[in-house]
């Protein structure tokens, strides 16, 4: 079992006080807290190990390069990849989508092609796919979402044919929380040929993630949401897709080559190894030095504490909220089938100001859309309040969070 | 330096249809400034001083303790610093 008043001790953010109160934080969807050892890590490559990577003699860069090199393994280790072929550095799970998108969809998708996502994608699955079908010319569908958040698989069963070329869905939703049954829908899509690309922001952090036993094409996450640092998150491929892949940035470290011929005066270029032809000038290496340093925090937990933990705690925040009677949940009543993260709305309360009301008690909670309007929408909803738990989160916390969402009410 | 600049250190146009205003004045002149809009717009609620509820030139809004403050059904920004000039003057 997990021990989360063992694990605060690592988080010197939540020795802080806000308004005077002790810091609640409940906005681990929108991004976590870094332990200690992810800050020092970070500390200790720039006080001994800083320099460029690849292609330089000197002892430094050679450090750095071994380092940034052990991060991709670390990273494809943690998802059980093949290895660091597989994995590519990007900045964030918004950048990977962009870069499937770009380096795959340009040139892969045309007019009579179709890309489905679903009802519960964040913008960033939906949009990039929208811009490149008004350039290519195919169409985005969208699989129907049931009206208590979580996938409709029988109407997702008939939106899939032999057009789709892609299916994109979030492994966990990143406004209610709701495990998406990846490997039943990539049985599916891979029956049709489509290729399967997860979002895997709420998911890599918060369970255990299996790319081979889920069979997955293509998986996106983002560092921060997992302890590490902000601008560094990871796109998993699989070897073949990616080799077959074009690069998404033109630069240094993408390439092999670059010779000019002097009579036809034209250049001409070799493209770098996997995963280099993808990750083109000096890239983020701090960055995967402190992924690293997340990833090894988390799998001395044990990925399935980490879920079994925000299981215990959703479940004890969804139940004690029902003692909240202008409260309103959404998302599924089973806490087994979802995350820890809970959307709800106050009545005659906006959200922002639920927000607002919580901060000044020190309680770090999300309002809005959270970057998934269509969700919103088939909710009816014009935005909503959102807690979100992670590893350091206690069900003290949660008592707090009801005693001033009672007061909230009185309002 | 305008009173708004003066007194206001961010402004957040949040998301959305509600397309809501949230205004976070300057850490150091929250009370001042708390002080000066609650002796201009009138009170219509407030819980234990953390949020009242308020009107001024026919505009409700919400001011927190904390020195936050959310405005609503406004046209644009425009609107919003002219409101806020006249709140903080």
């Amino acid at each position: 079992m997990l021990d989360p008043y063992r694990i605060r001790e690592d988080f010197p953010i939540l020795e802080r006080k806000i308004n005077n109160y002790p810091l609640i934080y409940f906005d681990n969807a929108a991004t976590t807290q870094k332990p200690r050892q992810v800050i020092e890590a970070i500390k200790e490559f720039y006080e001994k190990y800083n320099a460029n990577v690849h292609r330089a003699v000197h002892t430094l860069s050679q450090e750095a390069s071994e380092l940034y090199e052990n991060a991709h393994e670390e990273v494809a280790n943690f998802i059980n990849a093949n290895g660091m072929e597989e994995i590519i550095f990007v900045r964030g799970t918004t950048e990977a989508i962009n870069l499937v998108v770009y380096a795959w969809g340009l040139r892969n998708l045309k007019e009579g092609d179709e890309v489905l996502v679903t009802l519960m994608e964040h913008h960033s699955n939906i949009v990039p796919w929208e811009i490149l079908s008004k350039i290519n010319g195919f169409q985005v569908k969208y699989a129907e979402v049931n009206d208590d958040g979580t996938l409709n698989y029988e109407a997702l069963e008939n939106a899939i044919s032999n057009k789709t070329k892609i299916f994109c869905l979030p492994h966990v939703s990143n406004v209610t929380g709701v495990i998406n049954d990846v490997k039943r829908v990539t049985k599916i899509a891979h029956e049709y040929g489509s290729l399967v690309l997860v979002d895997g922001a709420q998911s890599v952090p918060h369970l255990p993630v299996d790319v081979k036993d889920l069979d997955v094409d293509l998986l996106a996450f983002s560092g921060h949401k997992m302890l590490g640092p902000t601008g560094l998150g990871a796109l998993y491929g699989n070897r073949e897709i990616l080799e077959k892949m074009e690069p998404f940035h033109g630069g240094g470290e993408m390439i092999r080559q670059v010779t000019f011929n002097t009579m036809t005066r034209q250049c001409s270029i070799s493209l770098n190894d996997l995963p280099w032809k993808f990750e083109a000038g000096t890239p983020n290496i701090s960055g995967g030095v402190g992924l690293m340093a997340a990833i090894k925090y988390l799998k001395d937990i044990g990925m399935e504490n980490v879920k079994a933990h925000e299981e215990t705690l959703t479940e004890y925040a969804m139940h004690r909220m029902k003692e909240c009677t202008k409260v309103r949940i959404y998302g599924p009543e089973n806490v087994s089938v979802k995350c820890g993260i809970i959307p709800f709305i106050v009545d005659g309360v906006g959200s922002h100001d639920v927000a607002l009301f919580f901060d000044n008690y020190g309680i770090m909670i999300r309002s809005g859309f959270h970057c998934a309007q269509p969700l919103h929408e088939k909710f009816k909803l014009k935005s909503s309040a959102r807690a979100s738990f992670y590893i350091y989160n206690t069900r003290e916390e949660i008592d707090r969070f009801i005693e001033v969402l009672k007061e909230i009410e009185q309002f | 330096m305008s009173s708004v600049e003066d007194h206001v250190a961010r402004i957040e146009e949040t998301c959305g249809e509600e397309k809501d205003f949230v205004v976070i004045f300057k850490y150091n002149k929250k009370d001042e400034v708390i002080t000066k809009i609650l002796e201009k717009a009138t009170v219509k609620k407030s819980v234990s001083r953390i949020i009242f509820e308020l009107t001024f030139q026919s505009i409700s809004f919400r001011l927190y303790g904390t020195g936050k403050a959310i405005f609503r059904n406004l046209k644009d920004k425009d609107e919003l610093k002219n409101i806020l000039a006249d709140l903080l003057s």
